[in-house]
């Protein structure tokens, strides 16, 4: 017999204090609590649901030394996240049933929170042939959401053919739109400030023209397509003009993207040399109002591990990625929640319900915090704040961008099933 | 405290004429029966060369031979971008000999910048040239060269022509040139000129034929025949009919113009030969100018307890 | 810089003035002219800053007597002083060997005050890497004592004796305002 927990006069969403019961896995009343439940006092707190990651980098099978499936859902779980979304370009890459139910099996194992893993669209990444996206969906794994992540499906015919072969399974195609012919040898954003470092520009247009592709690839085959880390003031614009169309399309911007902008590479501290690049002021701007008015369903992490050795040496030898799962929720909130952009319930749109559904796991996470539902749920202390310590991290790498920062928020606690994963700050 | 010398934009324009006049005592040494001065005895000075620059590497190692100091060279050409052995492990190698100042050539834009401000070494970084950002000595080298020829720099027109886009003598010159008070064009076609120009403290120009009769000083650039097959000119014959320096261009130039490069030329493609072997050239003299302009850098940066000039922290 | 509490100045003392120091470097270009017996193979170098326009001086005192023009040079012996690595990187002074070069010449060095010797050693090391002169000498305006090396003036303007704590201040017109040489006490 499990724990049950009362949880006292918190804030679901930020609304009136209440008591909440997490019993047998379920939401109950906190009226009915039995007396052998054990009590959280929830004052100050604010109670979301369990956060859904769409975009995870895990690292197994293969770089085992960067991170695990265990360290990288110990990390999510102390984000908040009761899923996470595992990409597909691992080594080997997970383009086969066998893979995904690896990465699956090892996720429930594991059990800090559900691993749910992305198919790889084409065999190895390679962009030349379908993976068989129908085994992968068909798996123990249940793959949904298909992705090359870290490389662009960027032959339209090949594109063409992966949106309309998931209808199928009802899955998703989540295109990393980079085109690879204007990014070759590129570091960061394209701009004044990449010809003053003369490090090669990433130009927003390699991110915009395959977005535009895509959803007119979307619109026309009748298929639903996810974008990737949005970063450009373009892509809002374009992910935006496409809706209102009526293109079946959702797009995620990254925390990074909403916080940190590309004069950080004057530096030449390959800490913050992360694909797609951290771009301007202006686009940063521009994702957080897309974010706000809903033209961005979802925030992802692109949490991407790298060992020390990837990072500690001059940019251009340098791994692109940075971690995000422990400091998402964070950042956010500084973003997106103290501006008074979103409400806290904008932030379990975009954080749980989105994510979820995108993901076609809505019959288990991303459901409101309501009597009856899965007790899957995240407690969030939003005046607390904290130092980043890389060294505290779960991750079994320390390539976070925010270190020495100081970020609003704690998670105090998640719950999966109801069961505790995380208590006062703490991985069970 | 200054350390290190990484960018043209470390040098104030105090810092940058004590350069040039520091040079001036350091040239007239080549006229003197002993060619050395004992400012840096017991000094190491490390040559770390992840490219090959046998100019650049040999006119660093004479400047600080003539100063005294003991000078190693460390070769690591390839293991820039390679998964061999890393800049930081050869920089704590470096560390471990004792040098005093590390004077890096690497092909990655940055490189001296990460040597400098990681930790790994506290010796003084003098970048001698990363990627396609910067090469500082060389831009100090061109100022003096100009400034031997033409007096002070205020005011005067100094047009560069070429492959701005990859050139880190073009980046490092307009910085120091502006901040010497000197009004500095950029002539190249628009696929060599980088986003964001029109922000530098420099005129644009597409068209050669036009900046060329108001120039002072006219820096061609090295254009690598690469770049043709990178699509960012048609040919050779184009890009030299376009913006290459011919008898017939330099006829339009002032009396007292002085044509200039950073070597090693392609002659027939930037520059033809009857310029380049010109009495307006000073391509030569600009060398014998690169053996000061170290000397004077390495002087002020390791000469005494504390440098005199330099960058950051 | 350690800071130290500034000491009251007791006003500066003037020991020569203008008329005073032309007549010390009259004196003084007689009596080399009398050791070398004449302006044969006389190579006068300063040492900047201000022992090169005493040298010129000289030279046009020498000359005026003699009807020669003595050859007339600088020699910065910066890099050469052994408190280089004690202070930050110092800019250089101009150096100028005139053009007959110091081989075989009766290099007479001339500095404006001689205190320590150091700077007098310093630029004994200098001319070594420039060329072998017949002989070496010093000609100094003043020569205030306190000496740290076997060094001597061969040629003195004025002995000025003082204490450490003192300050001697050479100025002349055409660096500074006007000719004066100028001792400033501090009290404590």
């Amino acid at each position: 017999m499990s724990t049950n927990y009362l949880i006292k006069n918190v804030s679901v969403l930020g609304g009136t204090p209440t008591d909440l019961l997490l019993q047998d896995g379920v939401i109950a009343d906190g009226a009915d609590a039995p007396d052998d439940a054990e009590v959280i006092d929830g004052t100050g707190l604010i109670a979301l649901p369990g956060l859904v990651d769409l975009h995870t980098h895990l690292r197994e099978p293969g770089r085992e030394d960067a991170e695990t499936v265990e360290s990288g859902t110990r990390a999510a779980a102390l984000g908040g996240f009761t899923a996470v979304h595992a990409m597909a370009n691992t080594e080997p890459v997970a383009d086969t049933a066998g893979v995904v139910e690896q990465v699956w099996r090892l996720g429930r194992e594991a059990g800090h929170c559900d691993v749910f893993p992305v198919g790889a669209v084409t065999v190895g990444l390679q962009g030349t042939q379908l993976a068989e996206l129908g085994a992968m969906a068909d798996s123990a794994a249940r793959v949904r959401v298909f992705s090359d992540d870290g490389k662009c499906v960027h032959d339209p015919v090949l594109m063409r053919r992966a949106l309309e072969y998931v209808k199928a399974f009802d899955g998703v195609v989540a295109q990393h739109a980079q085109e690879p012919r204007l990014t070759e040898g590129a570091q960061m954003n394209e701009g004044e400030l990449s010809g003053r470092l003369g490090l090669a520009g990433w130009p927003a247009v390699a991110e915009e023209a395959i977005i535009a592709r895509d959803v007119l690839l979307a619109e026309h085959v009748g298929s639903r397509l996810h974008v990737c880390h949005l970063s450009t003031a373009g892509s809002v614009e374009i992910v935006r003009w496409a809706k209102a169309k009526g293109v079946d399309v959702t797009a995620e911007a990254c925390p990074h993207h909403l916080l940190l902008t590309d004069e950080l590479a004057a530096t030449y501290d390959p800490i913050y040399k992360v694909n797609p690049p951290l771009r301007s002021a202006a686009d940063v701007e521009a994702v957080k109002a897309g974010l706000a008015d809903g033209t961005i369903d979802i925030v992802a992490t692109d949490h991407a591990p790298h060992p020390h050795e990837d990072k500690d040496c001059e940019w251009a030898a340098a791994a692109f990625g940075m971690l995000g799962l422990e400091t998402a929720l964070s950042i956010v909130q500084q973003t997106m929640v103290d501006t008074g952009l979103l409400d806290w319930a904008g932030v379990a749109e975009r954080m749980s319900y989105n994510p979820a559904r995108i993901g076609r796991i809505s019959d288990q996470h991303g459901r409101p915090v309501e009597v009856g539902e899965p007790a899957n749920v995240v407690l969030y202390d939003p005046r607390a704040t904290r130092t980043v310590d890389p060294a505290e991290s779960a991750s079994l790498s320390r390539n976070t961008p925010y270190r020495g920062m100081e970020l609003p928020g704690r998670v105090v606690a998640t719950f999966l099933r109801g069961k505790a994963t995380v208590l006062d700050g703490k991985v069970l | 405290m200054k350390r290190h010398l990484l960018s043209a934009a470390d040098l104030s324009r105090d810092d940058a004429e004590l350069v040039l006049s520091t040079a001036e005592e350091m040239r007239s040494l080549a006229d003197r029966p002993i060619k050395k001065l004992p400012a840096l005895r017991g000094r190491t000075v490390v040559n770390l060369f992840f490219e090959d620059s046998t100019r650049t590497r040999i006119s660093f190692e004479a400047a600080a031979k003539r100063l005294s100091a003991d000078v190693i060279n460390f070769a690591a050409k390839g293991s820039s971008l390679s998964k061999g052995e890393s800049l930081k492990d050869t920089a704590l190698t470096l560390e471990a000999m004792g040098a005093d100042a590390v004077v890096v050539r690497h092909g990655a834009s940055g490189a001296p910048h990460r040597l400098a401000h990681s930790g790994w070494v506290r010796s003084n970084v003098v970048n001698a040239g990363d990627g396609t950002h910067e090469h500082p000595t060389q831009a100090l080298l061109d100022a003096f060269t100009m400034t031997r020829h033409l007096g002070a720099l205020d005011g005067r027109r100094i047009v560069i022509v070429g492959d701005v886009l990859h050139s880190r003598v073009a980046r490092s010159n307009a910085l120091l040139l502006h901040t010497l008070g000197a009004e500095v064009t950029l002539v190249a076609p628009p696929t060599l000129l980088p986003v964001g120009i029109e922000n530098w403290p420099v005129e644009t120009s597409y068209d050669l034929d036009s900046a060329l009769p108001k120039a002072d000083a006219v820096m061609m650039l090295r254009v690598q025949r690469e770049r043709m097959h990178g699509g960012f000119f048609p040919t050779a014959r184009e890009y030299s009919r376009r913006y290459g320096l011919d008898g017939r261009r330099m006829a339009s130039l002032q009396d007292h113009t002085i044509v200039m490069h950073p070597g090693p030329m392609v002659r027939g493609m930037e520059i033809t030969a009857d310029v380049a072997d010109s009495d307006r050239s000073v391509i030569v003299e600009q060398v014998t100018n690169g053996v000061a302009v170290r000397m004077a850098v390495l002087y002020l940066l390791l000469g005494g307890s504390e440098p005199a000039v330099g960058g950051e922290e | 810089m350690p800071t130290h509490p500034q000491p009251e100045s007791d006003g500066a003392r003037v020991v020569l003035d203008d008329r005073d120091i032309v007549r010390a470097l009259t004196r003084i270009s007689h009596e080399i002219l009398e050791r070398n017996k004449g302006a044969d193979d006389l190579v006068l170098l300063g040492i900047p800053s201000r022992g090169v326009p005493l040298a010129q001086r000289i030279a046009e005192r020498i000359a005026s007597v003699e009807g020669y023009d003595v050859p007339v040079g600088s020699l910065d012996v910066t890099m050469y002083r052994d408190d280089l690595r004690l202070k930050p990187a110092r800019a250089l002074l101009h150096t100028e060997i005139p053009a007959g070069g110091i081989d075989g010449k009766v290099v007479v060095l001339v500095d404006d005050v001689l205190f320590s010797g150091r700077t007098i050693r310093a630029a004994l090391d200098a001319l070594n890497d420039i060329g072998r002169p017949k002989a070496v000498r010093l000609a100094v305006l003043v020569d205030r004592g306190h000496r740290e090396l076997p060094i001597r003036a061969d040629f003195v303007g004025k002995n000025l004796p003082t204490s450490l704590v003192e300050r001697v201040k050479v100025t002349l017109a055409g660096i500074d305002d006007a000719d004066a040489v100028t001792i400033q006490g501090v009290v404590q």
